[in-house]
């Protein structure tokens, strides 16, 4: 019984427990318990990183493997282990879970039972996929993820959520059935190959490891890792999302439940960045520097479009939305520029923004309760009725625009210094979206809480209760801690990203560290 | 006709006598008794079973018996289907017992006409020779034309039942002309006589036809586009259970024979007719789950599911290898399954005339009967092919035989037009939890719930742990495949 299974299946536990054993008329036994089972799930995460090595690499990089047979004639396993990547995604699920669930108290006033049945089957799905080792387990656990979110949107969301929740069902399942021909083909390729297509296979025995497929990268020839990357890049892309597949995410967080954003932002956007380093980047090396112009122009595109859009909507939710689909493209730039510097905030971007957004979701979620209105115009002045609320909107709108001391920062400022090792114009490009990011924030700040209060209907509102102080404190505390001290994630990341560049580029490594003249040089050059 | 002979057609002799019985027993003064109607069947459908079972016994160990000079087999295939083939009349024999209690027909004559359907399915997924494929096929498609006219007092009932028989015998006559032609070829009747000879001549005209002839009547079979379009009027007209006979057991029938011919006797010829099919196939789920998103009523929506299954299917046979061949076996048991699922349930709503047959019927169903609204999803996930239901086991090995046999554009089209058949399946899923308001109008009784509850524990359980079925695929198939030259891989 490995600890990973444990984290896996004690919200499964959970959802259990709720749909066997407590009474559907009773939400308050129903939500201790949901919050319970989350909490406990929080805590073994943690026994997790204590547990976690950071130093190891090679073999042992994949710890607390659990490895069982499956499926023996498709040469299917049950694999489990994590690295420092899935680790920190993991704790961050489990956190934002616990989150999503407390934060679910007041919002959600109906058929409470199977809607926190379906939040912790969500969860079982989440950190099942970032465990996954096995193509076909994480193909499992990343279907098994859209069923309750579909319903989480479609039963408990806003007034379009039919169509919302329909249209990120439908989305989803499109990328992911492509990627699924993806993992087919390199399951062929590791073994028979495809005789009809000439494609020569390798004679390896049929295996969905990932592990395995990462070691036969390099022999895949380019033409055919083209292809498979395109699978994998339209599961992945849409999942993040990149423009121009975004349009699914406005819709879908707009109209879900507060919680469902929380999770939505936190851990579902981060499956598809996480797929990317797991699984394109070090199966198709090739692939992946053949078409880094392309992504990074979608990434730059995604950048500033999404800021530009976020400037102009009038929707708190609908705008916190959009400027997801800017910092996406910030994680996805990092990532591509295939050295450890992008790389490693890259992923420290995916725990921000997960912290800073899912913080924001919260924020407005609180607002709607007690106004049952998003709409910006109809705020204004809110600082002087909810002094608690105005501050920690602050802080959450400041780490989410990078400021430093503030966990946005660390993330933003190491993917600037990747990017710009490798091209400076990337980078340029990139800060103009960091400071269109501060003017959206500020400038959403600025219209909701200053002003004079000449909305009556504001003239009411409650300030936080102690239930939504303690998650807006504990995320505050989050965002604070890896502002000032990330020095525990840096080291959990630092080899996994070292493996990753090593596929992905395996002469980067080789390369004597780049020396302040000849980096001057090569930025003069690329004028 | 030798002793061995007799014991190898055991099971149809059983179920024909049997059948001849019920038709016999209302004569005898016992026409009112509904109940002993329905557990007469389910009991000789059960001695069905066991002799099917010990006669795989009986020819455990020899790789294929066959009898009645070559023409009948006994191989893993056969009883693979075999055992399906009884499951499935089992459960429409439970689906029907309500469904026939509220209407004024002979309940002895209807399940007399399922049985005979049953003996033909039986014979026909046995036939080693054209000429008793077509005996089995034509028994099973007789039956099921007088089944889908059977409440002949309903216009709809009747102008089925008419539609399927014009068609059907349309349908026949072009199969039996294609027999004939390849015979003309050949020289033989004989699937395996018929491959030997195959692969020592070269392409000529005549058998070209012959080969697409009968690739027409058994896509009219498998309700393929082109051929489909008597499908959505029959299953809406004809009655309920028998709707889901033909939308199951029929055509899990026609599957398996589409696979023992083509398998057996046309593998040499894959480059001929492997594209066409490849086009029929694509043609049937671009055009089944496309005009399955417009339709309004269930059963018509089903209807239009049903071609785009079997377009799924017939990747398995186009791409002729291991895991096509598998495929096949194993997306037919999970479809059939999955199918007789959501029968149950639409019957679970049917209350007055033409109830439970429109998406609005199914509102509010999760209120109504939580479990049962359950069991529906999981169905339909189960025939989008989400995992962890069965239906992604059986679609992976589809998809994966389309790869592997080079049809790339084919699977890619494949796994888009699932994620578009998830759009409808989400309707009924609609309907059912996210609309408010309406109470559904439900009768939910013990045989429904037998049905729909063993459904659904398959589903479940061999999407989450499917290697005693993978297994069982594999070594059903291994004779077949080693006769159409794939290598299995077995032990692996």
């Amino acid at each position: 019984m490995g600890i990973l299974n444990i984290v896996t299946y004690t919200p499964l536990l959970g959802a259990a427990v709720i749909l066997f054993f407590i009474r559907s008329d009773n939400p308050k036994m129903i939500r201790y318990a949901a919050t319970l089972f989350a909490a406990i799930d929080f805590i073994v995460s943690l026994f997790l990183w204590w547990g976690f090595d950071p130093k190891a690499s090679g073999g042992q990089l994949f710890q607390f493997r659990f490895v069982r047979d499956w499926i023996p004639s498709l040469g299917v396993k049950y694999d489990f282990g994590i690295d420092g990547i899935a680790l920190l995604l993991i704790v961050l699920t489990t956190f934002m879970g616990l989150i999503a669930v407390v934060s679910s108290f007041s919002a959600i006033n109906f058929r409470e039972k199977e809607y926190y049945v379906l939040l912790l089957l969500l969860q079982t799905g989440m950190i099942g996929t970032f465990c996954a080792l096995d193509f076909f387990l994480f193909y499992v656990f990343w279907e098994v993820m859209l069923v309750p979110m579909y319903f989480i949107i479609g039963i408990w969301g806003g007034p379009r959520k039919l169509y919302a929740a329909i249209k990120f069902f439908l989305y989803t399942l499109a990328g992911s059935v492509l990627m699924l021909l993806s993992i087919l083909a390199l399951y062929f390729f590791n073994d028979g190959g495809i005789p009809f297509l000439h494609i020569k296979g390798l004679g390896n025995g049929y295996t969905f490891s990932v592990l395995q497929y990462h070691n036969i990268g390099h022999l895949i020839p380019p033409s055919l890792q083209f292809w498979i990357f395109l699978g994998f890049f339209f599961g992945f892309a849409i999942k993040v999302p990149m423009f121009p597949f975004h349009t699914w995410l406005p819709d879908a967080h707009t109209e879900a439940p507060t919680a469902g954003s929380i999770v939505l932002a936190a851990v579902l956007l981060k499956m598809g960045t996480y797929g990317f380093v797991r699984f394109a980047l070090p199966i198709l090396p090739a692939a992946t520097r053949q078409l880094i112009l392309p992504i990074v122009v979608l990434s730059i595109i995604g950048i500033i479009y999404g800021a530009l859009v976020t400037l102009v909507q009038k929707d708190m939710k609908r705008l916190i939305a959009y400027s997801s689909v800017s910092h996406l493209g910030f994680v996805m730039l990092g990532m591509f520029a295939l050295n450890p510097m992008g790389l490693k905030g890259s992923v420290i971007q995916m725990i921000n923004h997960g912290i800073s957004t899912g913080a924001l979701f919260l924020l407005v979620g609180i607002i709607y309760e007690r106004r049952h209105s998003r709409e910006i115009a109809d705020y204004g002045g809110l600082a002087k009725q909810m002094p608690m609320y105005a501050t920690l909107f602050l802080i959450a709108a400041l780490s989410s625009m990078g400021l430093p001391a503030l966990n946005g920062f660390i993330g933003e400022f190491t993917i600037l210094l990747g990017v710009a090792n490798r091209n400076i114009w990337w980078a340029v490009f990139a800060a103009i979206g960091i400071v269109l990011g501060a003017a959206y924030l500020l400038w959403l700040y600025q219209r909701v809480f200053w002003g004079p209060l000449d909305n009556p209907a504001n003239r009411t509102v409650r300030d936080l209760n102690r239930r939504e102080l303690a998650m807006l404190v504990a995320l505050s505390a989050v965002m604070v801690w890896i502002g000032i001290y990330p020095k525990p994630i840096f080291e959990v990341i630092e080899k996994p990203v070292e493996y990753v560049v090593r596929k992905v580029d395996p002469e980067y490594m080789n390369r004597p560290p780049m020396q302040y003249p000849e980096a001057v040089a090569e930025v003069e050059a690329s004028k | 006709m030798t002793w061995n002979d007799v014991v190898f057609l055991l099971p149809e002799i059983i179920i024909s006598i049997g059948a001849s019985l019920l038709l016999i027993a209302p004569v005898v003064g016992w026409r009112d008794r509904q109940t002993s109607a329905k557990w007469s069947m389910l009991i000789l459908l059960g001695i069905t079973a066991l002799t099917v079972i010990g006669c795989s016994y009986w020819v455990q160990g020899i790789p294929q018996s066959r009898s009645l000079a070559g023409m009948f087999a006994l191989d893993g295939f056969a009883i693979f289907f075999k055992l399906i083939f009884i499951t499935a009349i089992a459960m429409i024999t439970l689906l029907s017992d309500d469904f026939l209690r509220e209407s004024r027909y002979s309940v002895w004559e209807y399940y007399s006409l399922l049985g005979f359907a049953l003996c033909g399915m039986m014979f026909m997924v046995s036939g080693m020779s054209l000429i008793s494929i077509y005996i089995g096929l034509e028994l099973m498609s007789l039956s099921s034309y007088i089944l889908a006219g059977f409440f002949k007092n309903e216009e709809k009932s009747t102008e089925a039942a008419m539609k399927y028989f014009v068609l059907g015998a349309v349908s026949s006559g072009i199969l039996l002309y294609g027999i004939s032609l390849i015979y003309g070829v050949c020289g033989s009747l004989n699937l395996l006589d018929i491959g030997k000879a195959l692969s020592t001549i070269i392409t000529n005209d005549a058998l070209m036809f012959g080969i697409m002839l009968l690739g027409a009547g058994l896509c009219f079979k498998i309700a393929a586009v082109p051929f489909h379009v008597w499908t959505p009027d029959v299953y809406e007209g004809a009655p309920t259970p028998i709707t889901a006979f033909l939308s199951t057991a029929s055509k899990a029938a026609a599957f398996s024979i589409f696979a023992r011919i083509f398998y057996l006797a046309l593998h040499d010829f894959q480059l001929d007719w492997g594209n066409v099919l490849a086009t029929i196939s694509a043609l049937s789920m671009v055009l089944g789950n496309l005009a399955a998103i417009t339709q309004d009523n269930v059963k018509r929506m089903l209807a239009y599911s049903s071609i785009a299954h079997a377009g799924y299917a017939l990747l398995g046979i186009i791409s002729l290898n291991s895991l096509g061949l598998r495929g096949v076996l194993i997306y037919t048991l999970v479809y059939v399954f999955a199918n007789l699922g959501i029968w149950a349930t639409v019957l679970m709503l049917r209350r007055h005339e033409y109830g439970g047959e429109r998406v609005d019927d199914f509102e509010g169903l999760s209120r109504r009967a939580p479990f049962w609204a359950f069991a529906m999803v999981i169905f339909l996930l189960s025939l989008g092919g989400i995992p962890p239901t069965a239906g992604f086991i059986g679609k992976y090995f589809l998809f994966a035989a389309a790869i592997q046999a080079g049809f790339g554009w084919l699977a890619i089209l494949a796994v888009l037009m699932s994620a578009v058949s998830m759009f409808y399946y989400l309707r009924l899923v609609v309907a059912m939890y996210l609309r408010e308001g309406r109470e559904a109008d439900v009768a939910i009784t013990g045989p429904l719930q037998i049905v729909a509850a063993t459904c659904l524990i398959i589903t479940l359980l061999l999407g989450i742990y499917p290697t005693p079925l993978i297994d069982q695929a594999t070594e059903s198939s291994r004779w077949i495949g080693a006769r159409a030259s794939i290598i299995p891989h077995a032990g692996r």
